[in-house]
């Protein structure tokens, strides 16, 4: 029996060996200066690359940052301070709702309320589609961490006379932050690798652009572009973006584990 | 009555350790002094307001443009309609349903026995090195993008199952009427694999969280009792976890039902019911992603909507029932990190 489940644990991490294997062994050469830095060639030309991508990809997950981060913050520290409230148990439980709904969903959303009134597609509606898949993972972040600020913390600051509205925003956020951080760090790395719901707001554009009211390029679709195209150029140009995002999104996930792992340790 | 947390649990031992008793959270209005507090709760309270409000109007948002295809094909006929022919402007959304749920039915088939073994390896039998290894090398699994896991189908497993695997099937279970086709590499089997590989990560985290959270002294009582370490899991732990394991299996199908990307690029994209799970499929995540953009007149989006619409309400149920399982077992409401 103990055999079978060490059979099952071996099984379960082999895929995370092969796949990051095959990015790296198809991948790993095609990421140069030129890909990293130029748009796309014309269709059927070899050369070109994701430049164009890469930015697109920052700008919209800055628009992300500022839809989800402020209302998922403010919404969290209303979850971490009044937490056996009963808006706060629908709110957690709507929360955990959101964060399980299919990002094409949100997508779909994004759609309905940005991209017919404007009539175009635009990174307004890519980053707004994807700031709304932030908001529930920054409030349960935001919700957990604040739980985690020992109540004697808060005591000892009303003890010296501080308002407690003052002792949150003071106190007990400045004992979270590093806590925050890492929650606004995982929920860049998860959206980063969101591809579904840029498909029809932010749409792709072949050319440099920073323009908010304009489609833009993003990593993740190009990718899916690439990849399900008839071209080697593109295909090999695909593995070398998915490699690119792969290193991104472990990146962030490492660095979050690195710094956090004295926190957690009595958890194993 | 307020939620004791894991981590409260934490700081009281480490005040108990000090002799100092432990202090329960006051209730907030006994810390509330002043006007500028009630400001605060007021103000914190809109913002966690206006989630619940986004979880509406989405579904509002999606119905009120769906509703053109409700009205007019009716809910039933829509959802058992087996034709999806935009052409012909024919809308039944069986096909995707059909897509959907057996894809999520192989990658649970596929994903459970494999996910919970491993979970039994991590909680049970692995020693804590071992463990600390492993369980952040799963969360990475979880945190590679969609259709990072969809290239990597295109371009290695489609091909391997139809070199391999698909003829092997077919040469030995091509009578019967679940593989009886041709190898192509892309099919609703293919796309249950990738699938399985997408949602094993979750099934193992969790259910490894809810085996170590029953408690030792019933371990140790059983042991009293003489019972081998299989009997122990077999007897205690695993009854005792089920209502969590079911949690984490939902979890998985949660996800499995709304993954877009990877199964998108290795299922056929076909949208027909077929019994053979060598065929191609199509799922309701996916025709959204593949037509939304050549939808070219509003009854068509609408159409495309009213399948998104159906799938919200259906990842809805099965997120609530899988947050229901997992909340009574785990020391309440936990938070599930990993990308989607």
């Amino acid at each position: 029996m103990s055999v079978l489940f060490s059979i099952s644990i071996v099984v379960v991490l082999l895929p995370l060996v092969f796949i990051v294997g095959f990015l790296v062994i198809q991948g790993a050469s095609s990421l140069n200066w030129d890909f990293l830095t130029r748009r796309p060639a014309p269709v059927g030309e070899v050369g070109g690359g994701m430049g164009n991508a890469i930015v697109g990809s920052f700008l919209v997950i800055l628009l992300a940052m500022i839809v989800g981060v402020p209302l998922g913050i403010l919404g969290g520290i209303f979850l971490g301070e009044f937490p056996s409230s009963r808006l706060s148990q629908i709110t957690r439980f709507a929360a955990d709702v959101l964060n399980g709904t299919p990002s094409i969903v949100m997508g779909v959303f994004a759609y309905s309320v940005i991209v017919m009134p404007m009539h175009r597609f635009s990174a307004l509606a890519g980053g707004f589609a994807l700031g709304i898949i932030m908001i529930p993972i920054m409030l349960r972040t935001t919700d957990e961490m604040l739980q985690l600020v020992p109540t004697a913390i808060r005591e000892a600051s009303l003890a010296l006379g501080v308002p407690y509205w003052k002792t949150v925003v003071k106190v007990v956020l400045s004992t979270a932050k590093s806590g925050l951080i890492t929650g606004v760090l995982l929920a860049v790395a998860r959206i980063s690798g969101e591809t579904a719901p840029l498909l029809f707001t932010a749409f792709n554009n072949a050319f440099w652009t920073a323009s908010l009211t304009q489609p833009i390029s993003t990593l993740t679709v190009q990718i899916y572009t690439y990849a399900i195209s008839p071209y080697d150029d593109w295909h090999r140009q695909a593995w070398a973006g998915a490699l690119l995002l792969l290193l991104l999104v472990f990146g962030i996930n490492i660095l979050v584990r690195a710094v956090t792992r004295g926190r957690d340790e009595t958890n194993y | 009555m307020s939620r004791v947390t894991e981590h409260e649990i934490l700081s009281a031992s480490e005040l108990a350790a000090a002799g100092l008793p432990f202090p329960a959270r006051q209730r907030p209005s006994l810390y509330e002094k002043q006007i500028g507090d009630r400001i605060f709760r007021i103000v914190t309270g809109i913002f966690a307001i206006v989630v619940i409000l986004i979880g509406l109007w989405i579904a509002l948002q999606s119905y009120g443009i769906a509703s053109p295809v409700f009205k007019s094909i009716g809910w039933w006929r829509f959802i058992v309609g087996k034709t999806w022919d935009p052409v012909s402007k024919v809308f039944g959304a069986l096909p995707f349903i059909y897509g959907t749920l057996v894809t999520s039915t192989i990658a649970l088939l596929i994903a459970t026995p494999l996910g919970l073994g491993a979970a039994l390896f991590l909680a049970e039998l692995a020693p804590k090195w071992l463990r600390q290894i492993a369980l952040p090398l799963i969360e990475l699994l979880a945190a590679i993008p969609s259709v990072v896991y969809g290239l990597w189908g295109i371009f290695v497993l489609a091909p391997l199952m139809a070199n391999s695997i698909e003829p092997f099937l077919i040469s030995h279970f091509g009578d019967s009427p679940f593989f009886h086709g041709y190898p192509l590499g892309v099919g609703m089997l293919t796309g249950g694999i990738i699938l399985s590989v997408m949602i094993v990560p979750f099934v193992v985290s969790v259910s490894q969280e809810v085996i170590r959270a029953v408690p030792n002294s019933l371990r140790e009582g059983m042991v009293a009792l003489g019972a081998t370490r299989w009997e122990v899991l077999k007897k205690i732990v695993l009854p005792y976890g089920r209502s969590g394991i079911f949690g984490a299996i939902f979890l998985g199908l949660a996800r499995a039902l709304g993954e877009t990307m990877a199964v998108t690029m290795v299922i056929g994209n076909t949208p027909q019911i077929s019994a053979s799970l060598l065929d191609p499929g199509y799922t309701m995540a996916a025709v959204i992603a593949n037509e939304f953009t050549e939808a070219t007149y509003d009854f068509y989006i609408s159409a495309l909507v009213a399948v998104a619409f159906v799938l919200f309400i259906i990842t809805i149920i099965v997120n609530v029932l899988a947050r229901l399982l997992i909340w009574r077992t785990s020391r309440g409401p936990r938070l599930i990190g990993g990308a989607w």
